[in-house]
């Protein structure tokens, strides 16, 4: 405010054209300094994520091969790739976003069409932003707490569900968003016309917002692909071939996570391998959803 | 909105056939999963309290900072995590910020239109990145760098500064709370940036022109006017990217040293509650004091987090309701 003020010394009773144009320049020398970190501050962002996805490309394909989607985990010094743990993480992240996705999508239509501005609208969507911030490493100990402790050992279910835990918040975001911006008229019109309020979300509330829930549904996938921290107390990793659900199961964040931390030269050069795959994959699901989400608008 | 809502209701009551079982069995879904959400996070920080139970009650409130951790001894404390996971994020928030505002700056009032779409994606996409990832690139790349480069020329040319040099001071290992800070303050540079862009975005452009018209220049214009106008939802931004920082787990581990001691230099390892929960759940015995502390831990984490996030979601209210 106070630059205002000295702008405004300008046009006063006792004008110096000199001192005036000395503010000037000052003020437009300051205004160009702070331009210029600004543009600084965004290069440094992207310098970031280019070193990161520079870092991937080169050390990952530099360890990229066949091998790697055709073969369990094998000790080191032996070949082996990571065909336990993609298969894994396949089954572990399709089953905890199949779980996680209807339950998301019935909060947000709750909030959306029957609980807008109520209070226990307001606590449910309060909770659920919670649970979207919430540390994922705690959704694994609560998991622990409740499916590993009690039946007795680590397991694919218990992965699943954090990851179903972790999927519903970002579906419930999404489907809330979309559904309020579906216009009044459309929800009268139908209502209007007779039909029950159940049919008006599900056959046309839901079918409107349709590219936008799957943008959601995709977002949650990106997001529980690259989970570790939930994984390390409830499906655990395992270097062995299983697809069974109720024995420890791999996957590929936690392959990762054992190997990088290993002394093992080819095993590290495997980690690598497997974090190009996730992050392309966790990339180009993003890129999509907003491209759809693009497409909509 | 909700008039449209209130006008849906008389058409929704009154007596008709065929829909009402439905509507009730979907109403009823709808809102029972609204309920299983809020069991939800009830039911995580009972079962983290009741499994942390043991160790509050072996140690007492002397577990928050007592600097221990001695698993042969069975002697556990708090105080060194949480020292770390406070000062890691609270760094981070520190570095992250005035490069969050430089990206949001940049985006809503510098960039050509062409461009921000692109920036903006890329940006976001750093938030994307899975956590594992990040805690590769800072152990692979980043503390190689921090070792060979940055941290010896600190340690020189601040090492033997007066009252805060002792900060500077130490071996240049790379890793250790600062680097851990700096790997924090990447990741939630994509919150901070995105939330200060969509505030500054809802600043009418009346107010900006108006500013313009007096002769202002484009900072002036985002000191005086914008800045101002949003300054609630920015702090509430940086909470957000607070609250993240805290309970950040992988990236954390792999650059952190993860060494349980209180170190004055800023290079020196340490460990945050996430950290130590990760490392050392796998060595923990079921039923054991360890294990319980770990939990109890998390606890504590969980409240902390929650803190946080809470007043970042008031702070941002007006901006939700918009």
């Amino acid at each position: 405010m106070s630059i205002s003020l000295s702008a405004g010394a300008v046009p006063g009773p006792r004008k110096d054209p000199e001192v005036a144009a000395a503010l000037g320049r000052r003020r437009k020398r300051v205004d160009i300094i702070i331009r210029s970190l600004c543009v600084g501050a965004t290069l440094v962002g992207l310098a970031f994520l280019a070193s990161i996805l520079i870092t991937l490309t080169y050390r990952g394909f530099e360890a990229m091969n066949l091998r790697v989607f055709t073969e369990v985990t094998a000790p080191p010094g032996s070949e082996g790739g990571l065909l336990n743990a993609i298969v894994g993480s396949l089954i572990q992240a399709s089953l905890g976003t199949l779980i996680g996705t209807p339950i998301g999508m019935l909060v947000g239509t709750y909030l959306a069409e029957y609980a807008r501005g109520s209070k226990f609208g307001n606590l449910v969507r309060f909770v659920s932003d919670i649970l979207l911030s919430a540390p994922s490493i705690l959704i694994g100990l609560f998991v622990y707490q409740i499916l590993v402790l009690p039946f007795g050992g680590f397991s694919g279910w218990a992965g699943v569900v954090a990851l179903a835990v972790i999927v519903i918040p970002v579906v419930v975001r999404t489907t809330e968003d979309m559904l309020t911006l579906i216009p009044n008229t459309l929800r009268e019109a139908v209502i209007g016309l007779g039909s029950p309020k159940w049919k008006m979300i599900v056959f046309i509330c839901w079918k409107s917002a349709l590219s936008g829930i799957i943008t959601g549904i995709l977002l949650a996938i990106a997001r529980v692909a690259g989970e570790t921290a939930p994984l390390l107390f409830t499906s655990l990793g395992n270097n062995a071939w299983s697809v069974d659900l109720t024995k420890p199961m791999a996957s590929l964040p936690i392959a990762i996570y054992s190997m990088a931390g290993s002394p093992f030269e080819d095993w590290i050069a495997l980690a690598w391998a497997g974090a190009l795959l996730i992050t392309l994959g966790v990339l180009s699901l993003n890129i999509l959803a907003r491209t759809l989400l693009r497409g909509r608008k | 909105m909700s008039q449209a809502a209130t006008a849906a209701t008389p058409a929704h009551a009154a007596p008709r056939s065929g829909g009402n079982l439905g509507d009730t069995i979907f109403e009823w879904a709808c809102r029972g999963s609204g309920v299983l959400v809020l069991a939800l996070l009830g039911a995580i920080i009972v079962e983290l309290f009741i499994a942390g139970m043991p160790a509050f009650r072996a140690f007492g409130i002397e577990f928050l900072w007592s600097t221990d951790w001695d698993p042969v001894q069975e002697v556990f404390g708090a105080g060194v995590s949480i020292y770390g996971t406070i000062v890691t994020a609270v760094l981070a928030i520190l570095l992250a910020v005035p490069l969050a505002f430089g990206v949001a700056f940049y985006l809503t009032e510098l960039a050509p239109a062409w461009l921000r779409g692109p920036v903006g994606t890329a940006i976001e996409l750093l938030a994307a990145v899975p956590s594992i990832i990040y805690g590769m690139w800072g152990f692979f790349v980043i503390a190689p760098a921090f070792a060979a480069h940055l941290q010896p020329w600190i340690i020189d040319n601040f090492g033997a500064l007066p009252l805060i040099g002792f900060l500077f001071q130490g071996a240049p290992f790379g890793t250790g709370i600062f680097t851990a800070a700096f790997i924090l303050a990447i990741m939630i540079l994509p919150f901070i940036a995105a939330t200060m862009r969509d505030v500054f975005l809802q600043v009418p452009p009346v107010y900006k022109e108006s500013s313009y018209g007096l002769g202002a220049t484009t900072w002036e214009v985002m000191r005086g006017v914008v800045l101002p106008y949003t300054r609630v939802s920015v702090v509430g931004g940086i909470m957000l990217g607070l609250g993240r920082a805290l309970g950040e787990t992988m990236a954390v581990t792999f650059v952190i040293g993860n060494a349980n001691r209180i170190s004055t230099s800023l290079f020196g390892p340490g460990n945050t509650i996430a950290s130590l929960v990760a490392l050392e759940f796998g060595e923990s015995e079921t039923g054991s004091l360890k294990l319980a502390s770990l939990l109890a831990l998390g606890f504590i984490l969980f409240v902390l987090s929650f803190i946080v996030l809470a007043t970042s979601r008031y702070l941002l209210r007006s901006r939700l309701k918009a």
